[in-house]
């Protein structure tokens, strides 16, 4: 059984290549899992980084990559058939909101732990979904609703930030007299989320956001992960309005492996590496 | 609240966070003050900066942890922000150092004890580096002169942090004593141990051995303050698998004066603190004892009921 201790070594049933930057590596194992929850995933031998779940069922998981990294390069070019550890779930997930009147704002590789939260949601909801490039969207068909897209360099949808087309459907639900968002969910880099955060405070709507910071435990003990006075493995990696108000690191502070702190635009160059 | 005074200072109860458990900026070491924690202690710093090993570095087995996260820290001189900010703290601080020699231990210690925490640890005693920390546990006159060496150079009292893997931890301690250190703090994680996944066909930690630490080494830690307290006659900080109320009174009749906690946020959160707090006061209540008549009961057979 896959749980929080040992990882459990298992085998990768199939591998989807999306495009040349995502990859998914599914898993025909049971997990105990809510959306917005990580696993670690052990690659014996090379590192354990964490993981959200893009896909579940309960017979299956999948989890998806961006190779960029050491750790994501070696993950992506393993076979079916091949063996990882995986130790979890961890962390809080996303609060369900059962409301039609919900957005889910996506940015990049974002989107991987935001799809098992759009199958939960209303299919009413509002989806917007934006990254560098068109081929940067990750899973374009995979869902029925509408998606509203906006890309940096304009290849797909609207040339410019996810945050425009959030203030316009907000704008536009308040001219037209409509009920406002009762819940916006955000994951994304962080800059972004920051941005959503700030919009959805200025009009009062409730967010939640999936914070990233690097982890070694995933459990809540080693205090790599701290935002603040947040343990980000345990007390998140979603965090909600409330608790983003008081949280005087987030979009701004980040520890590096050594556990130093530093200005959040270096933190993302280091794990970009 | 059971306040307790502690080489001269004031505690608001007589728990400690364990060294490398949270400790890593001063927003977390506040909430672990506010969640019930009378002594706070950073995590080991060095002359850094050091990443530590890759993951995985920390594994929960159910009944203890095993780790090797190995000492990453920013450097005791690349922290400012971190200093200023702890400069404005309400709590009391435990500042855990290390070295990888008594040069870069007198080092660090010299310049941490300017930064004014209350209390400053020396960890001679980890196991997940080759270079740093345990070599000075194992061995007397080692352990002699680092905290001799340390002690000369900081202006605020001295906890010796120890390991269980040293032959005879009474010695250790006795040593420490000798060398002018001003508390005993037992005892850092056990073994190391291993654990291998047979699947994989290789150690679980990228470090491969680690240190135990958890329920599973309580009774390692409890007959280490007992032979300690036997060794000393300064006060001692027990801690090793501690994660209830009772767990707090067993360590107080092996001859520990304060408790620390570490794997037991594991187990029960941060507000493992308030929890142990509360069931260690209606446990005296229960026996109509006070903790200080508890303090080394286990070694004293008029205190047998």
């Amino acid at each position: 059984m896959i749980a929080e201790h040992t990882p459990l070594m298992i085998e990768m049933a199939e591998k989807t290549v999306h495009n040349s930057v995502y990859t998914t590596l599914f898993f025909d194992f049971a997990i105990d899992f809510r959306p917005g929850q990580f696993v670690m995933l052990w690659l014996p031998g090379v590192d354990e980084k964490p993981y959200s779940l893009s896909y579940h069922s309960p017979t299956r998981f999948g989890i998806t990559i961006e190779a960029k990294g050491r750790f994501s390069r070696r993950a992506v070019a393993l076979a079916p058939g091949g063996l990882m550890g995986i130790r979890g779930p961890f962390g809080n997930g996303f609060d369900i909101v059962s409301s039609p009147h919900t957005a889910v704002v996506a940015g990049g590789c974002g989107m991987a732990p935001l799809a098992p939260l759009v199958t939960k949601l209303h299919p009413d909801l509002c989806f917007i979904h934006g990254a560098r490039t068109k081929e940067f969207i990750l899973f374009p068909d995979r869902f029925d609703m509408t998606r509203h897209i906006s890309t940096d360099d304009g290849s797909l949808g609207h040339k410019g930030l996810v945050t425009d087309l959030l203030a316009a459907e907000i704008q536009y639900r308040r001219v037209q007299n409509q009920p406002q968002f009762d819940m916006v969910y955000a994951c994304g880099p962080e800059m972004m989320m920051h941005a959503v955060f700030t919009l959805c405070e200025s009009h009062r709507i409730p967010c939640q956001v999936s914070l990233e910071r690097y982890m070694r435990c995933g459990f809540g003990v080693c205090g790599a992960c701290v935002c603040g006075d947040r343990v980000v493995c345990t007390d998140g990696p979603v965090f909600d309005s409330k608790q983003l108000r008081n949280m005087a690191d987030f979009n701004r502070t980040a520890l590096l492996k050594s556990g130093g702190a530093v200005p959040l635009s270096d933190y993302v160059s280091w794990r970009c590496q | 609240m059971d306040r307790v005074t502690f080489l001269g200072r004031q505690l608001k109860n007589p728990l400690v966070l364990a060294s490398g458990i949270l400790g890593n900026n001063a927003g977390i070491l506040e909430r672990v003050h506010k969640a019930g924690c009378g002594l706070v202690t950073m995590k080991s710093i060095g002359p850094g900066p050091r990443d530590g090993h890759n993951n995985p570095t920390v594994i929960d087995l159910g009944f203890g942890m095993i780790n090797a996260v190995g000492l990453p820290t920013p450097g005791h001189d690349h922290m400012d922000a971190e200093w200023q900010a702890l400069s404005g703290r309400t709590f009391p601080l435990n500042a855990s150092i290390y070295g990888g020699s008594v040069e870069e231990f007198v080092q660090v210690a010299r310049f941490v004890s300017e930064q004014g925490p209350e209390f400053i640890e020396i960890n001679i005693s980890c196991p997940n580096s080759d270079r740093h920390g345990m070599l000075f546990g194992v061995d007397e006159k080692a352990a002699f002169a680092v905290t001799d060496a340390v002690k000369r150079v900081i202006a605020v009292p001295l906890i010796a942090k120890l390991t269980p893997a040293a032959p005879d931890i009474g010695k250790i301690a006795r040593a420490c004593e000798d060398a002018g250190a001003d508390a005993i703090c037992a005892i850092n994680t056990a073994g190391p141990g291993m654990v291998i996944d047979i699947e994989a066909r290789m150690p679980v930690l990228a470090f491969k051995k680690g240190g135990l630490s958890g329920p599973m080494i309580k009774p390692v830690a409890v007959r280490c303050v007992y032979d300690i307290y036997r060794a000393v006659s300064i006060p001692i900080i027990g801690l090793g698998g501690v994660t209830t109320g009772e767990d707090a009174v067993e360590m107080f009749m092996a001859g520990a004066t304060l408790v620390g906690m570490g794997s037991a946020v594991r187990y029960r959160g941060i507000e493992v603190f308030d929890q142990v707090n509360r069931e260690l006061a209606d446990w005296l209540t229960d026996h109509h004892v006070t903790r200080d008549e508890i303090i080394g009961a286990a070694h004293d057979r008029r205190h047998t009921p």
